[in-house]
């Protein structure tokens, strides 16, 4: 378990990053099922939000009220929550390597009520972030100071139902609500650019009334810089969109759509748990 | 409401009750949140809003966007009630519904007004014939078709009490008046109408008073028709089934939805399950009606007392 520090240096940040990397392949290939990809990709920002002191939450009181909320939209990377959420202390690691086995906590996508932390139940792609105009009309209403992180993948983004919840947020002008891209570029089919393109995906944002910030997406200390930075904003939300490689940290997994949602095998997992733990 | 031969009266549409109820239980539970998809004006649920500003949200033409933010607001504490037409909210806010209500087992109320096709004149897009059918396919949810303004009234209550996901169908057209004011209701609990022992006819919504009129007209033909008031359709109320099972031994179901997945189905898998008796359906069948006035589509598509004492003739031929 990792318990968050104050002071927490960059090093260190990136340093639980490639722990949580470790959980998410060794899940997975137990699992021999799951989504390393998008899991790899989105692990740095997880890392950020968990462990460099942004998100305000308590692993002994996951439903503590004035809790900040985190959700994932894209739900086929939990395995890279599920295994930030063990080292944060809500659960016990070795739970996580019952990933997607009959009578586990660990399911394939994330379920609300089931798993302690996890906000919403998420896997049919675009819903989220509505998810998150709630969690934040709620806190206006009640007067609560918490804040409301949603990461959803750049494939996501082609789903309607985004746009509303970006629509409204926008409107409404929801302050305490930040949304992350984890653009990795590809979505199942192929490359996103080729399938439906967002591009311009700031402007896109931006014109719907939210403040955006560009970042590179496993640069651990600088996506911590731009999620302190959100949390500052408290007129407009905020889009962060962070540039990130599908499959980071894995070589032969980077930018290999093959792996999307494919497990690695018995040679494979050598492979990258040499390359993660080098 | 029992006697042979009673005069209904037309009362409030069962929409005009719902958004009277939502502001009384509004007042009381500042819990309530209310949200509409830009047609708060024909669900009513600007009773609420125009004296709850602050609690209402008209989130605009955004259905899906609606039924996420109101999974949001639930796991939050509050009861988001959400209204649309019935046709828009089931059929575009489905998923939603499935991952952020259903799912999750949230408080959340969902409002489906002008349901079936009495709608009318504005024809079958917004006619909804197949949101029971979608709703009872949402594990958890209650499932309700009251049938006038004061079980309309009880059911908003009831719903805003439950813990747990609800959704109600209102209705577009000036209802009539079955119950008394201040009727005893509960989710899963039939209210008998009227007693009789030859035939039971179970029904929701406006076909509870079609079937009261049928029973009138079977009384004058000698066959005493006992009739239900099957507001929730999940769960079925399958004790009263069972009931009037042994005591009738034939029934006909009555709804305003198409033959598929509707109470009529609900009836039947119950009756299998205990006591079985022959069934006749009042229905719109496998298929679409079109525009009209409501009266003249009813007759057309063969969802009135006429067409209810014909099947009661039917399946008294089959007992």
């Amino acid at each position: 378990m990792v318990a968050a520090s104050p002071t927490i240096s960059t090093a260190e940040l990136a340093h639980i990053a490639q722990k949580l990397r470790v959980h998410v392949v060794k899940m997975i290939a137990a699992a021999n099922s799951g989504h390393p990809g998008g899991s790899l990709s989105a692990v740095d920002i997880i890392t950020a939000l968990y462990f460099g002191r942004v998100l305000k939450h308590d692993p002994k009181n996951p439903t503590w009220p004035d809790r900040d909320r985190f959700i994932l939209s894209k739900g086929h990377g939990v395995p890279a929550l599920y295994a930030a959420l063990a080292e944060a202390g809500y659960f016990p690691v070795s739970e996580l390597m019952t990933l997607r086995q009959v009578n586990s906590r660990m399911q394939g996508h994330p379920v609300q009520g089931l798993t302690p932390g996890i906000e919403a139940s998420t896997g049919s792609l675009g819903q989220g972030l509505s998810v998150g105009v709630g969690h934040a009309l709620a806190a206006r209403l009640d007067g609560k100071t918490f804040r409301t992180y949603v990461l959803l993948g750049d494939g996501e983004c082609q789903e309607g139902q985004v746009w509303e919840a970006a629509m409204t947020a926008g409107n409404y002008e929801l302050g305490s609500l930040t949304a992350i891209v984890d653009s990795n570029r590809y979505q199942l089919d192929g490359a996103v650019e080729d399938i439906n393109s967002l591009t311009p995906l700031d402007a896109k944002f931006e014109s719907f009334g939210w403040r955006v910030i560009q970042v590179d997406g496993h640069d651990v200390g600088a996506v911590r810089v731009a999620l302190h930075q959100a949390r500052e904003s408290h007129d407009v939300p905020v889009c962060i969109i962070a540039h990130t490689v599908k499959g980071k940290g894995v070589t032969y997994m980077e930018n290999n759509n093959d792996f999307h949602g494919k497990s690695p095998n018995a040679d494979q997992l050598q492979v990258a748990l040499s390359q993660l733990t080098d | 409401m029992t006697t042979t031969g009673t005069t209904l009266t037309l009362g409030k549409a069962t929409r005009e009750a719902y958004g009277e109820a939502l502001l009384e239980v509004g007042t009381e539970n500042k819990n309530i949140i209310v949200i509409d998809a830009d047609l708060a004006k024909s669900t009513f649920s600007w009773t609420f809003g125009k004296v709850f500003p602050e609690r209402f949200f008209n989130i605009g033409i955004q259905e899906a966007n609606m039924v996420g933010i109101a999974s949001g607001l639930a796991s939050c504490g509050k009861i988001p009630f959400i209204s649309s037409f019935a046709a828009f909210i089931l059929c575009k806010g489905f998923d939603q519904l499935r991952m952020g209500a259903a799912y999750p087992k949230l408080n959340v109320k969902v409002a489906g007004s002008h349901g079936g096709i009495s709608i009318g004149e504005d024809g079958v897009s917004q006619q909804s014939v197949e949101d029971v059918a979608l709703a009872c396919a949402l594990p958890g949810f209650i499932v309700c078709i009251p049938s006038d303004e004061h079980t309309m009234h009880a059911a908003v209550r009831a719903a805003a009490e439950h813990e747990g996901p609800v959704y109600l169908r209102l209705g577009r057209p000036k209802t009539y008046v079955v119950h008394e004011a201040g009727v005893h209701f509960e989710f899963g609990r039939s209210i008998q109408v009227r007693d009789g022992h030859d035939l039971t006819i179970v029904a929701n919504g406006l076909l509870v008073a079609q079937a009261l009129m049928a029973a009138d007209t079977l009384a004058k033909k000698g066959v005493e028709a006992r009739v239900i008031d099957m507001h929730t359709i999940k769960p079925i109320d399958a004790a009263a089934l069972e009931r009037a099972s042994h005591e009738t031994g034939a029934f006909v179901v009555a709804e305003e939805h198409m033959h598929h997945g509707g109470l009529g189905s609900a009836v039947a898998q119950a009756l299998v399950a205990g006591t079985p008796a022959p069934v006749e359906y009042v229905d719109l069948g496998d298929r679409y009606a079109e525009s009209g006035k409501p009266d003249d589509l009813l007759e057309k598509y063969g969802m009135t007392a006429k067409n209810i004492v014909s099947a009661a003739e039917r399946v008294l031929a089959r007992k």
